[in-house]
């Protein structure tokens, strides 16, 4: 991918190697080298990722989360959801390294229970509105014509909906007060509605850059040697259109942690019985004068958090871009 | 162009019918009675009810609803609170506030994040541009309440450096934190995606080209390399007001802002469901008018893009 010749033609992404559109160029050539010498796109970011000590420490951090939200016994053995009102508020001691809330609850256990609502939801938000926004972008700056002018009507109108009025209208109809959800059932309507209010930004984003990218040399080359709309879109389009979705992606999962939080905060998105980042620093906020450390240990998990996903989503941009190579 | 335009605006049509009812039915089917506490402590009179009723069409199908609020509208009639209250009053005083707030915010993130996002896209790994992905990430990671309280309690109480709460004269001096905290993220997204299109840019062969043009540095920045890097900007800065106006609903909450945030928000808890669709049809259509903007931008930032 790093042939010199070709990197100064076009200031566009270089051409894939004739290996990968045509007959390979190297088949005469022994195994061995045929193996070392030309690889896919990905195989490349993942030589590029092994060494980067950032990409490491993130994933490692990513991993603790995920493992936290998987078995938070595994780290505590406290109480998340039962306190005792005699250690209403407690400073942090050897006791409790995080001390009690309001209720009397270890802040440490809960920061723990937390991270599974907090990371799941975000995460399985972001995958859906990548999914979804991602696949009619392609579609819609693809294929241009009606296609795109009537998906982007149907995007227009959930774009239309302003993200916090739109979160609040959806999720007070659905989950307001006098509905009994169940935990899980809240969980899933606030995904549904950050997807529903998420996906059509993505989709622009990667409609005008497929719009961008559609009309570049590489693409007609690929065109000219007959290759089919899927591989076109595929081999050609996704990953020089992916770079800005990715990171565009891992940012949003800590905005969606953040809504999250926020919608929690106005009182419509998940409630009390669930433990979440966001529910603890709402809880926190009336308290941050007498208690700032109710606020702090919530929000550096949050924090941590939001830093190992943004991260790791920077090092693998910088990976898959051959422009930044 | 003239063409296209006018097929955009008719394009406008359905899709502001789409939102409009999509709002109108998710707000009217909010489960609960519509009268529950509309009379003080006792029950409401049943002629209330009657009339009520017969006013609002409560009886009739959904889009029969819809259908006569969007020909009042259409006479310029946003119709009324179950008080009596003209909605259009409540407009007319809380928008200006929202769009002041809304405007504020906008210059200031478009200001600095694009600021951030072409010094530290030019010289990737320096202090500066480790300092701007740290700072833009903090922006980003806390939720803006955090902020908003943070930064309120810091120097509105603590320093007094500026009033923790803006008046009704809405003064700019008093908007300036509140922009700041209100257009935080959008901030932060701004400098990073300008980062990277400069970045990426920045290697691009016709930056070399004008380099070797011996065109002065300032201008090829300036021309070259900043109009192909506007593009993903201009996008995010021009769905950014209508966001930034929808979302002002908890920065209004903090400082006390009387916009229309706080009116719908007190509308969607009060069930006062023609408040609610009435505030977010004019937010909707500041919406469609922005986006139409954007894409009439595209064109003519970037020729690459044609419009046939």
């Amino acid at each position: 991918m790093s042939d010199p010749s070709t990197a100064s033609i076009v200031s566009t992404p270089r051409i894939e190697e004739p290996a990968q559109t045509g007959a390979p160029a190297n088949a005469g050539l022994p195994e061995s080298d045929r193996r070392n010498k030309p690889r896919g796109l990905l195989g490349d970011a993942w030589r590029d990722l092994r060494r980067k000590p950032l990409f490491w420490i993130s994933a490692t951090f990513i991993l603790i989360f995920l493992v936290m939200a998987a078995f938070p016994q595994l780290f505590t053995s406290g109480d998340a959801v039962n306190g005792a009102l005699s250690r209403s508020r407690v400073e942090p001691s050897a006791d409790a390294w995080f001390g009690y809330d309001v209720q009397g609850r270890d802040v440490y256990a809960r920061v723990i229970y937390g991270a599974r609502a907090s990371i799941v939801v975000a995460v399985i938000s972001v995958i859906g509105t990548l999914l979804i926004g991602g696949t009619m972008g392609i579609i819609a700056g693809y294929r241009g014509g009606w296609v795109d002018a009537l998906l982007s009507r149907i995007a227009d109108v959930f774009f239309g909906l302003p993200f916090v009025l739109g979160a609040i209208v959806i999720l007070t109809t659905f989950n307001g007060s006098g509905t009994s959800n169940s935990e899980w059932k809240i969980m899933g309507l606030v995904i549904m509605s950050l997807v529903v209010l998420s996906w059509p930004v993505v989709m622009r984003l990667m409609r005008s850059s497929v719009l961008a990218t559609k009309e570049a040399d590489y693409i007609v080359a690929a065109r000219a040697l007959g290759a089919g709309t899927g591989r076109i879109v595929l081999k050609h389009l996704l990953p020089n259109c992916l770079a800005p979705l990715l990171v565009y992606g891992t940012i949003m999962v800590g905005s969606f942690i953040g809504a999250e939080a926020t919608l929690s905060f106005l009182g419509v998105g998940l409630k009390s019985p669930v433990v979440s980042w966001g529910i603890m620093i709402s809880e926190a906020q009336n308290y941050i004068r007498v208690s700032p450390f109710l606020l702090f240990f919530p929000a550096l998990f949050l924090v941590v958090a939001v830093l190992s996903f943004v991260m790791l989503g920077e090092a693998v941009r910088e990976a898959l871009d051959p422009k930044l190579r | 162009m003239g063409r296209y335009l006018l097929r955009r605006l008719l394009q406008l049509v359905p899709v502001f019918i789409g939102t409009t009812f999509m709002i109108y039915w998710l707000v009217w089917s909010v489960p609960g009675d519509p009268f529950a506490g509309k009379c003080g402590e006792r029950r409401c009179p049943d002629t209330y009810i009657a009339f009520m009723t017969e006013k609002y069409q409560l009886d009739q199908p959904v889009w029969v609803q819809y259908a006569t609020y969007m020909k009042n509208l259409l006479q310029g009639d946003f119709g009324t609170k179950f008080s009596g209250q003209s909605i259009n009053d409540i407009i007319l005083t809380s928008y200006p506030n929202t769009l002041k707030l809304a405007l504020v915010a906008l210059g200031i993130e478009a200001v600095i994040g694009l600021g951030a996002g072409v010094l530290t896209g030019l010289r990737r790994n320096g202090f500066l541009d480790n300092l701007v992905l740290i700072s833009t990430l903090f922006l980003i990671a806390l939720p803006i309440f955090v902020i908003g309280f943070v930064t309120q309690w810091l120097f509105g109480v603590k320093w007094g450096i500026v009033t923790p709460t803006v008046s009704s004269e809405m003064r700019f001096s008093e908007l300036i934190l509140p922009g700041f905290v209100l257009g935080s993220v959008s901030m932060a997204y701004i400098a990073r995606v300008a980062r990277t299109s400069i970045a990426e840019n920045r290697r691009g062969d016709y930056v070399r080209t004008a380099i070797a043009k011996g065109l002065p540095m300032r201008r090829v920045v300036g021309v070259h390399l900043l109009r192909n890097s506007l593009i993903p900007v201009v996008t995010l800065l021009g769905t950014d007001l209508g966001a930034l106006m929808g979302g002002a609903i908890v920065t209004e909450g903090i400082f006390g802002i009387n916009g229309i945030g706080r009116q719908v928000y007190r509308a969607i808890l009060t069930k006062e469901s023609a408040t609610v669709v009435s505030i977010v049809v004019v937010l909707v259509l500041v919406y469609l008018l922005m986006n139409l903007l954007v894409d009439l931008l595209y064109a003519a930032l970037d020729p690459r893009i044609r419009y046939e």
